[in-house]
């Protein structure tokens, strides 16, 4: 519980960290970017949006550095992030949390079924090895170095045309207004089946190979031999004593992929146009939209820190090794 | 103590890989465990007395493979049967309940992953799968108090225990279906002396209490001498001599078996090497021809390395429980 506490501390230590460097940041850059596009929507910026576009990069000199860095914490406590010069005069916050659902939808349930689905591949390939299973190896390996957007790049070329199922681009057909109706979600999964394929077929075989490989490890583990000279049944050695325990590395791992979820695949929905954060990013760094790149990049480093938290917290539930007493 | 057999091991023959790489690691073994005692298995490492273990109880992994042989157990009330025969089911249900084993690496023979009472509960839940929860749990508590570890320790996960205490939960975990015999691969081989003779002495006290028999394999003749009740030893995977254990101590025949018993320190006492045997143990893919200690043998003679010594009784002691394989002493009696 102590290791617990401290890991917790360590996270919020870096979290204020990165918060505080997103603060510097901005007041450092020479020549400022910034003021001159707030020059530029002059006309169109309420005062009140622009004080507060004042505060997030530093432009209020007038003030001394520790109260604009108080100020800041403030605003970024009510979720303030500044308005989006992209999608002008939208809120960063509100593109955000219009794009999160997207990513999360699509990458987060992508990776827990490639999770799921490798980490069963692994453990049937690793516990008969010389099996059939073998022969998904080469194929796994291939597949795994492949870079993902170069996979969706090839399933565009060859599967989406015209009279296509599957759609090239978007979320969901643009004729729609997005709704929990029978209408949207049929169309939004149909606009995930590609990016979502393309995304399993890539890291499907990474969880598939760490898992045979630990598998194979543990296998020649005494506790294992011990497990067949008990007489189990094959079945409770193979998941109680083999899998259990080649299942740690590749928890942690799994966690750790969570927090990639919203900055791992920026790539796959840029090739799809999928509506999602990484799209979003793409269009903030084409047209310099400050406050939506640093809106982006907190949650990027957020949602990794808590995966991290989440990675910790596994591993303490799994393995008893880590939890010290008292 | 009768001389029933319980376990016989016939010509059994283990090979690690396939076709000419093979390597034979056990060779034209003939061994008798009997009733109520407790066979020692000595030799240095690399010659074969795990890979023996492992045969018997067909836990080999790949690539060892047995390749000839018979191993007859005798249950207490119905006929014998060969352990090598028997169907997957039958051999799941013989393993542990029949025959238990506590191995060489005891010390990570426990899984880090689940406590103490999850490892001794599941062998009863599958061997005895009608138990009640309740039963199985006070069965674990007693197997416990049995080799002097607190039940209260049965929440305990196997890193919150020394490694003396582990090594006693393996032989509680060995005990709780009361098997007819225990192998024990080197069960102390990593904890200190005083550690090891305490638990073999415990084991010891708990065969008179139980009855079961014991194989217990060691490089070190020391232990052997002082807890068993015969001796076999092995080199270059045969069985070289077999004799009650004081007459081994007192008059080993082999000259194999003299050069250990010469090369162990006092009863309590440092181990050193092997200084009464000069020479290392031979390459089990390059054997030498006829008796393979020849090249090391100070008595080794002209037929030595012509021809394979068998083990036999030696003629000159006709009717004496005992066997060798030495051309020093010649047998008309070979064993199996
Ligand atoms: N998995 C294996 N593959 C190939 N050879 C092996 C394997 N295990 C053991 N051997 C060989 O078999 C011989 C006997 O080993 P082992 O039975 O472990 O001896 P001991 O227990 O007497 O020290 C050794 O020479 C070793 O090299
Ligand atoms: S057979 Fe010959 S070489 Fe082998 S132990 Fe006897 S005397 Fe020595
Ligand atoms: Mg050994």
């Amino acid at each position: 519980m102590k290791y617990f506490l401290q890991r917790i501390a360590f996270y919020l230590f870096t979290a204020w960290a990165a918060i505080t460097l997103n603060f510097f940041i901005p007041r450092l850059v020479p020549g400022d970017p910034v003021q001159s596009l707030i020059a530029k929507f002059r006309g169109q910026l309420s005062t009140e949006a622009i004080n507060s576009l004042y505060v997030l990069f530093g432009l209020d000199d007038d003030k001394g550095l520790w109260t604009q860095y108080i100020d800041y914490w403030k605003q970024l406590f009510h979720g303030d992030l500044g308005l989006s010069f992209t999608f002008f005069p939208s809120p960063v916050s509100q593109i955000i949390g219009d794009a999160l659902p997207w990513t999360v939808m699509l990458v987060g349930i992508t990776t827990v079924i490639s999770f799921i689905l490798g980490t069963s591949l692994g453990v049937l390939a690793g516990w008969r090895r010389g099996s059939w299973t073998d022969g998904l190896l080469p194929v796994t390996t291939f597949f795994s170095s492949v870079p993902y957007f170069w996979l969706g790049i090839i399933a565009i070329y060859l599967l989406t045309g015209p009279d296509s199922f599957f759609p090239s681009s978007g979320g969901f057909d643009s004729a729609l207004v997005p709704a929990f109706d029978q209408y949207f979600i049929p169309s939004a999964v149909q606009h995930s089946l590609l990016p979502a394929l393309t995304i399993l077929i890539s890291s499907v075989s990474g969880w598939i190979l760490s898992m045979r490989n630990m598998m194979v490890t543990v296998a020649s583990e005494d506790y294992i031999t011990v497990a067949h000279a008990k007489g189990l049944s094959e079945r409770r050695v193979a998941v109680s004593y083999a899998a259990r325990n080649a299942l740690l590395p590749n928890i942690s791992g799994f966690a750790l992929s969570l927090g990639f979820i919203v900055g791992g695949t920026l790539l796959v929905e840029i090739v799809f146009s999928y509506p999602g954060l990484g799209f979003i990013l793409l269009q903030a760094l084409g047209a310099k939209d400050y406050p939506l790149m640093q809106g982006i990049f907190l949650v990027i480093t957020i949602s990794v820190l808590v995966a991290n938290l989440l990675a910790d917290l596994a591993y303490l539930l799994l393995d008893p090794r880590t939890r010290k007493e008292g | 103590m009768t001389m029933e057999p319980v376990l016989e091991i016939r010509n059994l023959n283990v090979e690690y890989g396939l076709g000419d790489k093979a390597v034979r690691a056990v060779r034209d073994v003939n061994l008798t465990l009997h009733r109520g005692e407790v066979l020692g298995l000595a030799g240095e490492s690399g010659s074969g007395k795990s890979t023996l273990a492992y045969g018997l109880t067909r836990l080999l992994a790949p690539p060892g493979v047995i390749t000839g042989g018979e191993v007859i157990y005798h249950p207490e009330k119905s006929d014998p049967y060969d352990v090598l025969g028997l169907s997957d089911k039958a051999l799941r249900a013989f393993r542990w309940a029949e025959t238990a084993i506590v191995f060489q690496g005891a010390m990570n023979s426990l899984n880090p992953v689940h406590k103490i009472s999850t490892q001794l509960t599941d062998v009863l839940k599958a061997h005895e799968p009608k138990m009640s929860d309740h039963t199985r749990n006070a069965r674990a508590r007693e197997m416990l108090k049995l080799v002097g570890i607190s039940p209260d320790r049965m929440d305990a996960y196997p890193h919150q225990l020394s490694g003396g205490m582990r090594q006693r939960v393996m032989i509680g975990m060995a005990l709780i279906l009361q098997p007819q015999v225990v192998i024990m691969d080197e069960p102390t081989t990593a904890l200190d002396v005083v550690m090891q003779r305490q638990i073999l002495g415990q084991l010891i006290e708990l065969r008179e209490r139980l009855g079961f028999s014991v194989i217990f394999i060691t490089h070190d003749l020391s232990l052997l001498v002082e807890f068993s009740n015969r001796i076999a030893i092995m080199y270059g995977g045969r069985i070289v001599e077999e004799a009650p254990a004081a007459t081994i101590y007192r008059d080993a025949l082999h000259p194999y078996s003299k050069g250990l018993l010469s090369s162990f320190p006092a009863l309590r006492g440092p181990r050193r090497e092997l200084a009464g045997i000069p020479g290392s143990p031979p390459d089990l893919a390059g054997m030498p021809s006829g008796c393979s200690f020849h090249p090391r043998c100070p008595r080794a003679f002209e037929p030595c390395s012509q021809h394979i010594p068998v083990l036999g009784r030696p003629d000159a002691q006709n009717g004496a429980a005992r066997s060798v394989a030495c051309w020093l002493h010649p047998t008309e009696q070979p064993v199996g």
